[in-house]
C-alpha cells in the first residue's frame, strides 16, 4: 500500500526556519513505519536524520512524534495509518537535526535522582533473598528503555515555567530503585524526590501512562512514590 | 583534537561497560561508542545467564563445562570454558549485589530455568541454569551496568564511529572516531584499547541483530594484518519471529513451549529425542529448516510454529511479557491463544578476533600478543563457543571475559608511559573519509547492501555447499567492485547515517568474504558451519580453528590445534 508521510525537517547548519516535507513510499501493511523512513532515507532522500537500532521496542532510540502523540515507530504498523502520517521529533528537546533531538538534558535529570542501588551493609557470599512479591513491586518499572516518550509527552515538562521538573522517566528509575526491598537508602532518595520538580512536579495528568511503549504505569508509580514519601515525612 | 585517557573501550555493550567498571577507579577510562549506551545490542538478550547456582535443582559446574564442550561440537578451548563455568557464579551473584532485578524462587533466591543444551548429569535431560529476569535479562543487566558506569563517573563518547585503530611502534595506541552529530574527527589514544564491539549479524539479511551490529571492527583488526578465527561459525537461531527475525527467547521453550510444523507434530522429538525442543540451537534450526524443505513449513512457506497456547496467560505475562508482547505488537496475535509463526535468524557469531583469557589479542597461530589491544564479548574468539554457542552463554562470557580484560589492562598500563601520537595520526583517516565525501559515482550504497545480505542468507547461512560458498565469494567480490563505484549524496555533517553506512558497508563487504572463505575451506559439518557436500565432522582433519589473515596476495587460511583438555569429542547427540 501506499504510504503517505509528512516529515518534520530541519537542518540547522542551512535551514533557518524548520518546515515539513512530504514523501511516498510503498509498503506492506504489516510492515512498520520505521520501515517508512528507512526506505525514504535509503532510496529518496538521504539526508533525512533519525535514530534507530534495534527495530522492536528494545533499545529505546527512535522515540518521535507520530501523528502528535509520542511513540516509537519501531512499534507501529502501517495498516494502522489510513491518511498522511505527521512525523516530528519529540517535544520538549531542542532539535538537532530533523527528527534528532538532545537528550543530554533528559540523561542529566536521570543521573540526578542516583539510578543505582545504594547499600551499606556488606552483601551475603551469595545473592540477597528477595521474595518475588517483593520483586514485583517494581518488576514494571524496570521495562523501561529510556526512550524519553513519556517526559517529552508531560504537560508539567512541556510549560517553560514548570520545565525544571525531573519528570516521568527519571522517576519511574527512582520508584524502582526506592521500591526495591535490597535498596539502603530510602531516607536519601525521599529527599532527593520532596519537592516540587520532584515527585511533587507530577500532577497526575496520565500522559506518560498514555504513551508508555513499555506499558508502564507510570502515574501509578508516582502515586505510590508520593505517598510513601507522605508516610516517611508524617512517621517522624 | 587529541584526548588522552588511560584505558579506551570501544563498545558500550555489557563486555565493554563489565570491564568500564573494573578500571573506573583506578584509571582513566573511556567508553566509545557508535549508540548511546543503554541502546546497545546487549539490551536486546532476553533469555537469561547461566550458572550452576543449583537454585532450582541439583546442578554441578562439570556438568555445565561437559554442556558447554558439547554444545561447541568439541572447538571450543577447554581451559577458556573452564574458567568460564567455574566463574558463573561469582559472576551472576555480582549482578545481584549491583542491583540486577532477577526473577526469585518462592525461597527468595535467583530463579532458574531451562534453556537448550543444558542439561543434568552430562546430557541425561534439562536442567535450570538460567538465571533471568523474565524475558528482558539483557535489557535490565545492562542498565545496572550503565548505572554503576554513572556511579563510577566513567567518560562516555556516545554516538562516535570508529574509523582506524593508531599503532605506535607496534603498539596499538590510539583510535580515531568520527563525532556523529558534527562530522568531526578526533584521535583519542591510550595505554590499552579494549574492542568490546558485538557481532555482525546485519551482513545477513534476517537477523536478531540490532541496526548497529555491522562489525566493522572485524574488518579494521584484520586489515591490520591481524586474522580473524573461526568466522564460518555464525548462529542462526530456530526462533525468530516471522517474518521480521526479531528474537524470540529460547526462554520460551525453556518454560515449555513447542516446535510443530504443519502437521501439528513435535517434530523434535525425531531430531533431539532426549531433551527435544531443548537440543542446541544449531541442532534446531537444522531441524526447523529440514521439515521445510520436506514441505512441513507452515502454509508450505519457510516457518514453522512455537505453541506457548498451554502455558496459560498467567505465566506468559509473568515470564514472558516482552515476547508476548513483540507478538502482539507485529502480528496481532495473543500466544495464549495461538501459536507464534517463528523462522530461523542470525544471531551470533561464534568467531572473532582472537583473544587470551585475558583478553589480549592474538596475532598468530603461535600466540605472539598485539600489543596493546584487548577484545572481549561477541566480537572476541577466546573460544568459548566453538563451533555453536549454548544460548545463556553469551551474557556471561562477556561478563567473566569483559571483566578478565579489565583486570589485565588495569595490570599492565601501571608500568607503562602514555603513548605520544601526534596530529598526524588523524591524517590517513581523514584523507579516506573526505575522498568518500567527494568521489562521484553510479552505485547507491542501499542495493549494495541489500544484496549483500541476500548472498550471505543464500549461500552462507545454516545450509552450505562447495559451488554456493564459491558462487557467494564471486558475488561479494563483484560487489566490492561496485562498492568502488559508490557516491555518498549526503555531504552534510550533522548525523550524516548515509556516509556512516557507507563506511559499514565497506567493512561489511570484506567481512562477507571472510566469513564465505572460511566457511569454504572447512570441508566438514560441525556445529552451525553444515556442509551439505560434507555433512560429517572430520575430527581427523578439522578438529582446528581456523585463522584467516589479509595479506598483500588477499586472504589466506591457517590453522591452530584446539585446547582439549578434559573431555575427548564424542559423538554429538541429544
Amino acid at each position: 500500500m501506499l504510504v503517505k508521510l509528512k516529515v518534520f525537517r530541519f537542518d540547522p547548519s542551512k535551514d533557518k526556519e524548520p518546515y515539513y516535507q512530504s514523501f511516498e513510499v510503498e509498503a506492506d501493511p504489516m510492515e512498520r513505519l520505521l520501515d517508512c523512513l528507512n526506505r525514504i532515507r535509503w532510496e529518496q532522500d538521504p539526508t533525512l536524520s533519525f535514530r534507530w537500532s534495534c527495530g522492536h521496542g528494545v533499545c529505546g532510540s527512535d522515540g518521535m512524534r507520530i501523528n502528535g502523540i509520542c511513540g516509537l515507530p519501531c512499534q507501529k504498523l502501517v495498516r494502522d495509518f489510513k491518511e498522511e502520517v505527521l512525523i516530528e521529533p519529540l517535544p520538549v528537546f531542542k532539535v538537532i537535526k530533523d527528527l534528532v533531538v538532545d537528550l543530554a538534558p533528559f540523561f542529566e535529570r536521570y543521573r540526578s535522582i542516583k539510578p543505582y542501588l545504594i547499600t551499606k551493609t556488606s552483601p551475603p557470599e551469595q545473592e540477597r533473598i528477595q521474595s518475588p512479591e517483593k520483586q514485583h513491586l517494581f518488576e514494571e518499572a524496570v521495562r523501561c528503555i529510556l526512550c524519553a516518550c513519556c517526559t517529552a509527552s508531560c504537560p508539567i515538562n512541556q510549560n517553560k515555567e514548570t520545565e525544571a521538573y525531573v519528570g516521568p522517566a527519571a522517576l519511574v528509575r527512582a520508584f524502582r530503585y526506592l521500591f526495591d526491598s535490597r535498596d539502603e537508602a530510602s531516607e536519601e532518595r525521599i529527599a532527593l524526590l520532596d519537592h516540587k520538580d520532584g515527585a511533587w512536579g507530577c500532577q497526575t495528568l496520565w500522559k506518560c501512562t498514555e504513551v508508555c511503549p513499555k506499558e508502564i504505569p507510570v502515574t501509578k508509580q508516582i502515586g505510590q512514590m508520593k505517598k510513601r514519601i507522605y508516610e516517611a515525612k508524617h512517621k517522624r | 583534537m587529541i584526548y588522552n585517557h588511560d584505558i579506551i573501550i570501544v563498545g558500550s555493550g555489557l563486555a565493554g561497560l563489565r570491564a568500564a567498571v573494573e578500571c573506573a577507579d583506578q584509571t582513566n577510562v573511556a567508553v566509545v561508542s557508535k549508540v548511546f549506551p543503554t541502546r546497545s545490542h546487549s539490551g536486546a538478550a532476553q533469555g537469561g545467564i547461566t550458572a550452576p547456582l543449583g537454585n532450582e535443582e541439583e546442578d554441578h559446574w562439570e556438568w555445565y563445562f561437559f554442556d558447554t564442550v558439547k554444545g561447541s561440537d568439541y572447538l571450543g578451548d577447554q581451559d577458556a570454558i573452564e574458567i568460564l563455568v567455574k566463574d558463573a557464579p561469582r559472576a551472576i551473584y555480582e549482578l545481584e549485589h549491583m542491583g540486577v532485578p532477577f526473577s526469585r524462587t518462592p525461597e527468595g533466591k535467583i530463579a532458574q530455568r531451562n534453556f537448550g543444551g543444558h542439561t543434568r548429569d552430562y546430557g541425561k535431560g534439562p536442567v535450570k541454569r538460567a538465571c533471568y529476569a523474565a524475558d528482558h535479562t539483557g535489557r535490565v543487566v545492562l542498565d545496572t551496568l550503565y548505572d554503576q558506569c554513572l556511579l563510577h563517573q566513567v567518560k562516555f563518547y556516545s554516538e562516535c564511529y570508529v574509523l582506524s585503530l593508531v599503532f605506535e611502534k607496534g603498539r596499538c595506541a590510539g583510535v580515531v572516531i568520527y563525532d556523529l552529530a558534527t562530522g568531526e574527527l578526533n584521535l583519542l589514544q591510550s595505554k590499552a584499547i579494549l574492542l568490546a564491539t558485538g557481532g555482525c549479524g546485519k551482513i545477513y539479511k534476517t537477523t536478531s541483530n540490532s541496526n548497529a551490529t555491522t562489525g566493522e571492527m572485524f574488518d579494521l583488526v584484520y586489515q591490520q594484518g591481524i586474522p580473524l578465527e573461526d568466522m564460518e561459525f555464525v548462529q542462526f537461531h530456530p526462533t525468530g519471529l516471522y517474518p521480521l527475525g526479531i528474537l524470540v527467547s529460547e526462554a520460551a521453550r525453556g518454560e515449555g513451549g513447542i516446535l510443530r510444523n504443519k502437521l501439528g507434530e513435535r517434530f523434535m522429538e525425531r531430531y533431539a529425542p532426549t531433551v527435544k525442543d531443548l537440543a542446541a540451537r544449531d541442532v534446531v534450526s537444522r531441524a526447523i529448516l529440514t521439515e521445510v524443505r520436506e514441505g512441513r513449513g507452515i502454509d508450505g512457506k519457510d516457518y514453522i510454529h512455537l505453541d506457548l497456547t498451554h502455558l496459560g496467560k498467567e505465566k506468559i505475562s509473568e515470564r514472558l511479557w516482552e515476547i508476548a508482547s513483540f507478538v502482539r505488537i507485529y502480528l496481532g496475535i495473543d500466544p495464549a491463544h495461538e501459536p507464534i509463526p517463528v523462522q530461523t535468524t542470525c544471531h551470533y557469531i561464534m568467531g572473532g578476533i582472537p583473544s587470551d583469557v585475558n583478553g589480549r589479542v592474538l596475532a598468530d597461530a603461535k600466540g605472539s600478543i598485539v600489543p596493546g589491544l584487548y577484545a572481549a564479548g561477541e566480537c572476541a574468539c577466546v573460544s568459548v563457543h566453538g563451533a555453536n554457542r549454548l544460548g545463556c552463554n553469551s551474557l556471561l562470557d562477556l561478563l567473566v571475559f569483559g571483566r578478565r580484560s579489565g583486570m589485565a589492562m588495569k595490570e599492565e598500563i601501571a608500568q607503562l608511559e602514555p603513548p605520544s601520537l601526534k596530529k598526524d595520526s588523524l591524517k590517513p583517516a581523514e584523507e579516506k573519509l573526505t575522498q568518500l565525501l567527494k568521489q562521484r559515482g553510479r552505485e547507491k550504497i542501499d542495493p549494495i547492501g541489500k544484496r549483500m545480505q541476500g548472498v550471505m542468507m543464500e549461500y552462507g547461512s545454516v545450509f552450505r555447499n562447495e559451488e554456493g560458498l564459491k558462487r557467494g565469494i564471486e558475488e561479494i567480490r563483484s560487489l566490492r567492485d561496485r562498492y568502488r563505484n559508490i557516491e555518498v549524496m549526503n555531504k552534510g555533517k550533522g548525523f550524516n547515517f548515509e556516509l556512516m553506512e557507507a563506511m559499514e558497508l565497506g567493512h561489511q563487504l570484506f567481512l562477507s568474504e571472510v566469513v564465505l572463505l572460511s566457511a569454504l575451506h572447512r570441508k566438514e559439518s560441525r556445529g552451525a558451519h553444515f556442509r551439505e557436500d560434507f555433512p560429517q565432522r572430520a575430527d581427523g582433519d578439522y578438529l582446528k580453528h581456523t585463522l584467516i589473515f589479509q595479506t598483500p596476495k588477499g586472504p589466506e587460511v591457517r590453522y591452530k590445534p584446539v585446547k582439549i583438555t578434559r573431555f575427548k569429542p564424542e559423538a554429538r547427540i541429544y
